[in-house]
């Protein structure tokens, strides 16, 4: 701490700009129609934050009525068909809404011009009308579930999905527009990175979270038009019944599973690279120490993107594809564990020796090495084909990949938030509140899943809404959980949202940090720089001589 | 693109030129930007008809009898004639970006008139082409009536799903198309107008150049699906 303090207080702040891009320009209409990117990231901010509470609290639900064999909650009766509604929403909720835009649209959209030393994304209208299907999106899908159900799980899989009754054409088109949206990010981020780096910034320059922001735009550009036409022809089979799904009419529904992988296997990693992106930015800077491996670290995340797209099988092993398709699948599989492991190993040689400071964005960073550990060790037993053939539709899957993409990502995206929180809002947060509620949140999470490994290994089946006797022991222990995990979010969000009452305190560079954002006010003033940033140091330089001479 | 609005909310621009927006160093900057974003733009749709692309590829290796058959069905005059006409809107297209660069405004309106012409003779004739599928019940499986020739059948002699999953992705595919040629006909008059209205001149023509990509793109799936549909050996 006194040693971080001993960073910032050697750069002297820029005098506070009474214009900043939050009180230049006020009222409502203003932010509707403004294409600053900062403002259409804090706007973001606000959207996935209220999804991530209205999906947090349909998983709240579900655990709720898990808590006991009579599938109540509150007293009420939960039927098969209600639960079957309330972990779709859960799920649809949380990856369409939430986590896929949480980091790029949220987190990238305020910092990745930034980082970059530019006054804008490429293309700030397209931003702007990103943001507006994300919300067009977002009404329609809480519109479907108002309206009518879907019942389906988020991976909408016929024949069932085409059968069934409630609004899950309406999902589906929802999810078509939140796919265009996420298809503009990308489009603007990639040109952005491509074309707007400050002068003397080359590739190997950037920030490492602009190179995993850059990774994640690449698979939100190639991935997300197969979704989209996927769930056309899931619409147009549902609406009129086409017969390229439907087995009586002479159609696949294996089909659909691997058009929908082909998308959703990718956009795991449109979920999780931005998490490590971030992680890579909190690592350094909370150490005091240049990035270990920058180079492998910056490939790997290419590579992983790269990758994303040939391990979509593994998600069919029991699905009836062909013997050789499922072994080359689980053999491509473990070359993800590769460039996963050297990001790991390089935040670990990063940390060693050097001058850890453990405030909250830090202890976010850390508990992310925890779980992805957790989570993406777990990948492996699911990879491996005998393994997966008993572990397939158990909550082994559900715990797995909810230390990937809760652990994972959220926890990631939280500590991000914390991270830029300063430079976004100008004011800081109670540090004490911020470290209690990372470790309620790591607590319940870990109460929560690593039950769920137990269970599922026990042989629980997911998505069931009853079980039998001997399960329940561990759901109750897990839906305990749940309330722990729920409160930890609860106190980091008033803590959040409490210092936004005091006035504006945050110093332009409250951690120490090497990257361009660092150098402007708190918050920034419209145009980001009062000059043309020019790179003259590389990101986590932390030598002593360079620091000295700042 | 114009930029009114970014000047007003984000301070001056540094050149003079009306369209250059604040936030590029200059205008080559740009025009450099807004070409890769419309490259992207087009890697998207290529990955759009791809998904359509791998579908008919698998449902041609289950039913390959019954494609071929259903194949013959289509009027290949008509596909032929639509090929050529297409052909003939990329080159007018090309020529329309060409009398941009030199900032040659009759020229240009000409050639994107040229253009719309094509598209707009491009959807007639498929227009003919369609009424004659749905005359003749050669539609999707369900509404799909057997014919004569179809020789794919089970015992009972009720013919094979194939033959209706072939028009099934020829709709989808030549009327996802379809649309795109619509979209595109949009676009052409939209600039066409602007041209008209002088606003672009040799050092500003993004607009028509990225409709340009666009249209090529359209022409160029075309060139993949009419040998896909109506040619198959």
């Amino acid at each position: 701490m006194e040693q971080s303090l001993k960073f910032h207080s050697k750069v002297a702040d820029l005098p506070r700009p009474v214009k900043n891009y939050l009180n230049n320009d006020p009222g409502i209409w203003s932010w509707m129609t403004t294409i600053d990117h900062k403002r259409i990231g804090v706007m973001y901010l606000v959207g996935v934050m209220s999804a991530f509470l209205i999906g947090g609290i349909f998983a709240l639900l579900v655990r709720l009525s898990l808590l006991t064999t009579h599938h109540t909650i509150f007293g009420i009766q939960v039927t098969a068909e209600v639960y079957n509604r309330m972990f779709t929403l859960h799920g649809a909720i949380m990856v369409f809404l939430f986590i896929i835009p949480s980091v790029p649209a949220a987190l990238g959209n305020f910092v990745l011009p930034l980082m970059l030393g530019a006054k804008d994304v490429a293309f700030p209208r397209l931003n702007l009308a990103s943001f507006y299907l994300w919300v067009t999106g977002a009404v329609m899908a809480v519109a479907s579930m108002i309206i009518g159900a879907v019942d389906t799980g988020w991976t909408f899989y016929t024949p069932y999905s085409t059968t069934t009754s409630g609004t899950v054409t309406l999902m589906t088109m929802a999810v078509f527009v939140l796919g265009f949206s996420s298809i503009f990010t990308g489009i603007n981020f990639v040109a952005t990175v491509h074309k707007l780096r400050a002068p003397g910034m080359g590739w190997f320059d950037m920030p490492l979270f602009v190179w995993g922001i850059y990774s994640t735009a690449i698979i939100q550009v190639l991935a997300t038009p197969v979704l989209g036409i996927t769930l056309v022809l899931l619409a147009l089979e549902r609406v009129f019944n086409i017969g390229i799904f439907d087995p009586k009419i002479g159609g696949d529904p294996v089909l659909f599973q691997h058009f929908f992988w082909f998308y959703s296997h990718p956009a795991v990693y449109i979920m999780i690279l931005p998490g490590m992106a971030i992680i890579s930015e909190l690592i350094p800077t909370f150490s005091k120490k240049t990035m270990f491996g920058y180079r492998a670290v910056a490939y790997s995340s290419v590579s992983l993107a790269l990758l994303s797209f040939i391990v979509w099988g593994h998600h069919m092993f029991v699905a009836g594809q062909s013997q050789l398709a499922t072994v080359v699948f689980s053999a491509l599989t473990f070359l993800v564990a590769i460039p996963s492991g050297v990001k790991m190993f390089n935040w670990l040689g990063t940390m060693y020796k050097g001058n850890i400071s453990l405030e909250t964005p830090m202890l976010y960073a850390i508990s992310f090495l925890l779980l992805f550990a957790i989570g993406g060790l777990t990948g492996i037993f699911l990879g491996t084909l005998s393994v997966d053939v008993h572990l397939t539709d158990t909550y082994f899957v559900v715990a797995h990949f909810h230390y990937v993409m809760m652990g994972g990502t959220v926890i990631a995206f939280i500590g991000g938030v914390h991270y830029w929180w300063p430079k976004m809002t100008g004011r800081m947060y109670s540090e004490k509140w911020g470290a209690i509620g990372c470790a309620l949140v790591f607590w319940g999470f870990n109460q929560t899943f690593l039950t769920q490994f137990f269970l599922g290994s026990k042989g629980m089946p997911r998505r069931y809404y009853n079980y039998l006797d001997q399960f329940q022991p561990l759901h109750a222990f897990s839906t305990y959980g749940s309330w722990i995990l729920g409160a930890g979010l609860f106190l980091t969000a008033i803590n959040l949202l409490a210092s936004l009452r005091k006035p504006m305190d945050a110093p332009d560079n409250p951690w120490g940090g090497t990257t361009l954002e660092w150098t402007t006010s708190s918050p920034p003033i419209t145009h980001n720089f009062e000059d043309q940033p020019v790179l003259e140091r590389a990101p986590y330089d932390y030598r002593p001589e360079v620091v000295a001479h700042q | 693109m114009s930029t009114s609005t970014a000047d007003l909310q984000h301070g001056q621009g540094h050149s003079d030129d009306p369209h250059h927006q604040h936030h590029f160093a200059d205008m080559e900057q740009q025009f450099d930007t807004s070409k890769i974003g419309m490259w992207l733009f087009l890697a998207t749709e290529v990955l759009l008809f791809g998904g359509l692309f791998v579908g008919f590829g698998l449902m041609q290796a289950r039913y390959p009898q019954e494609f071929i058959e259903a194949h013959e069905h289509l009027q290949r005059p008509l596909g032929a004639l639509n090929t050529v006409v297409l052909l003939i809107s990329s080159f007018t297209m090309v020529m329309g970006v060409n009398a941009a660069q030199r900032g040659d405004k009759k020229k240009l309106v000409m050639f994107l008139t040229l253009t719309i012409i094509c598209a707009c003779i491009f959807l007639g004739v498929k227009y003919f082409e369609y009424s004659h599928k749905f005359e003749e019940h050669l539609l999707p499986p369900r509404w799909y009536h057997a014919q004569a020739t179809d020789t794919v059948r089970d015992a009972q002699g009720n013919v094979s799903h194939g033959y209706g999953t072939f028009f099934a992705f020829y709709f989808m595919m030549t009327g996802l198309h379809g649309i795109h040629i619509l979209v595109g006909i949009f676009l052409l008059a939209w600039i066409a107008v602007r041209a008209n209205r002088g606003e672009f001149s040799h050092a500003y023509y993004t607009p028509v150049d990225l409709v340009g990509l666009y249209w090529h793109l359209v022409d160029l799936i075309w060139i993949y699906l009419f040998p896909l549909y109506y040619l198959i050996k």
